[in-house]
């Protein structure tokens, strides 16, 4: 056990970072096919029309991650996580909503 | 080493059937998914969840486990039987489940080997699984950014190829900022690769620690600000906090509770920043002495209203 006293800094998969097709799949260790059939199912919606040039966000890249996870734990298909994510999204905008009123 | 009540874990009677355990992980898992659950157990008991079901969807391990008998309860001591591992060979990979079982299991059942699904023996590369971890920030530390000591359980394969669990400390910093739900990836800082296969990445995920002054809503932050009816009606300049240090607030005339006022630019960093929301609440004072009963009474004479004439109450 020792420590590492090095200071790490990551990437915040913000809004505003931009990944190509090639990077997302790299990072998210999948093939490009599988992104398109995540492009195609409605997980995700990337900026630009052909897939050379499809950009992504730190948000479609934090999707794709859910919907891995879905699909291998859970079993869900595509459309399946595309649905769920929507929801959940949608459920994390309310939670937000009722913190702002001062809710729990 | 604590002994594990499967049946329990699942909520499942001893002689369910294999569609009855299925059914009841297929639940459990949906319910504590830490994708879908938003309870800090979450992860603990997904984790629990499949650890029972790797044991009780397959027969021989069922039979196995099931030779304990009902006598044994959770978190009893336990040592198991010292034929165990010859008269049942689990020795070796295979699992299908998430890694990260207990000590119980893997006394039981034999090891996950490094690097998540790779089974034993393997030759191929393979990248090393990602990881996450969810961090509580408090607001002052997403504002002004900081510096984190985290502590992670991870398992790694020492030169005689068994696998321990060794305690990996990272020191990580946390850039200004962060807004709440957002992810952090720490490339690389994941679990070993195999095969000489690549290691992982380390997700943190940040969540935002309630604050006793402030709520924040994505860069957004909200502070509800008590004020006198004069202050309100009048006007006022008032000092407020912000995360950034306090600031004058011209409240203006004729303002109400309820009412958002917004300054710009002075919430959570960055491009472009968020504002700081302030929601005025207006405190009335008590009628307690017989002077202000009788101040009360000429503000009736002399300001007549009807506040529920609008809204037809």
């Amino acid at each position: 056990m020792r420590n590492d006293p090095k200071l790490i800094a990551g990437v915040v998969l913000s809004e505003e970072i931009r990944l190509s097709l090639r990077e997302v799949c790299y990072t998210c260790d999948v093939s490009a096919e599988l992104i398109m059939d995540m492009v195609t199912e409605g997980v995700i919606e990337p900026q630009g029309t052909e897939p050379c040039e499809w950009y992504f966000n730190g948000a479609a890249l934090t999707r794709i991650q859910t919907a891995l996870s879905l699909q291998h734990d859970l079993r869900v298909n595509l459309p399946g996580a595309a649905l769920a994510i929507d929801l959940i999204e949608e459920l994390e905008e309310w939670r937000r909503r009722c913190r702002r009123l001062g809710g729990p | 080493m604590q002994f594990k009540d499967y049946y329990n874990v699942l909520g499942v009677p001893r002689d369910a059937d294999q569609d009855a355990v299925k059914r009841a992980y297929r639940r459990l898992a949906r319910k504590f998914h830490p994708d879908v659950s938003k309870e800090p157990e979450a992860k603990q008991r997904f984790q629990e969840v499949g650890e029972a079901y790797e044991v009780l969807k397959d027969p021989q391990k069922r039979a196995a486990y099931d030779r304990f008998g009902e006598n044994w309860k959770a978190g009893q001591d336990f040592q198991p039987p010292p034929d165990w591992e010859r008269e049942f060979d689990f020795g070796g990979g295979g699992f299908t489940g998430t890694s990260g079982f207990s000590d119980f299991f893997e006394a039981l059942f034999g090891r996950h080997q490094a690097g998540g699904h790779q089974r034993r023996g393997a030759r191929f590369r393979m990248r090393g699984n990602d990881h996450r971890v969810r961090i509580q920030v408090n607001l002052e530390d997403a504002y002004r950014g900081a510096q984190r000591t985290i502590n992670l359980e991870a398992p790694e394969v020492d030169k005689d190829g068994a696998v321990r669990t060794r305690t990996k400390t990272l020191n990580v910093k946390v850039p200004k900022g962060v807004v709440d739900g957002q992810r952090i990836r720490l490339a690389g800082q994941g679990a070993a690769g195999a095969g000489g296969g690549e290691p992982g990445d380390l997700y943190l995920e940040i969540g935002f620690a309630p604050h006793p002054r402030f709520r924040a809503d994505k860069r957004d932050i909200y502070l509800d600000l008590p004020v006198t009816p004069w202050e309100a009606a009048l006007g006022e300049t008032i000092k407020v906090p912000t995360l950034g240090g306090s600031v004058e607030l011209k409240i203006p005339k004729n303002s109400q509770s309820g009412h958002k006022l917004r300054l710009k630019g002075r919430g959570l960093p960055g491009n472009p920043p968020g504002d700081q929301f302030v929601v005025l609440r207006i405190v009335v004072p008590r009628a307690d002495s017989a002077e202000a009963q009788a101040l009360y009474r000429k503000m009736a004479e002399k300001m007549p209203m009807e506040p529920r004439s609008e809204r037809k109450v």
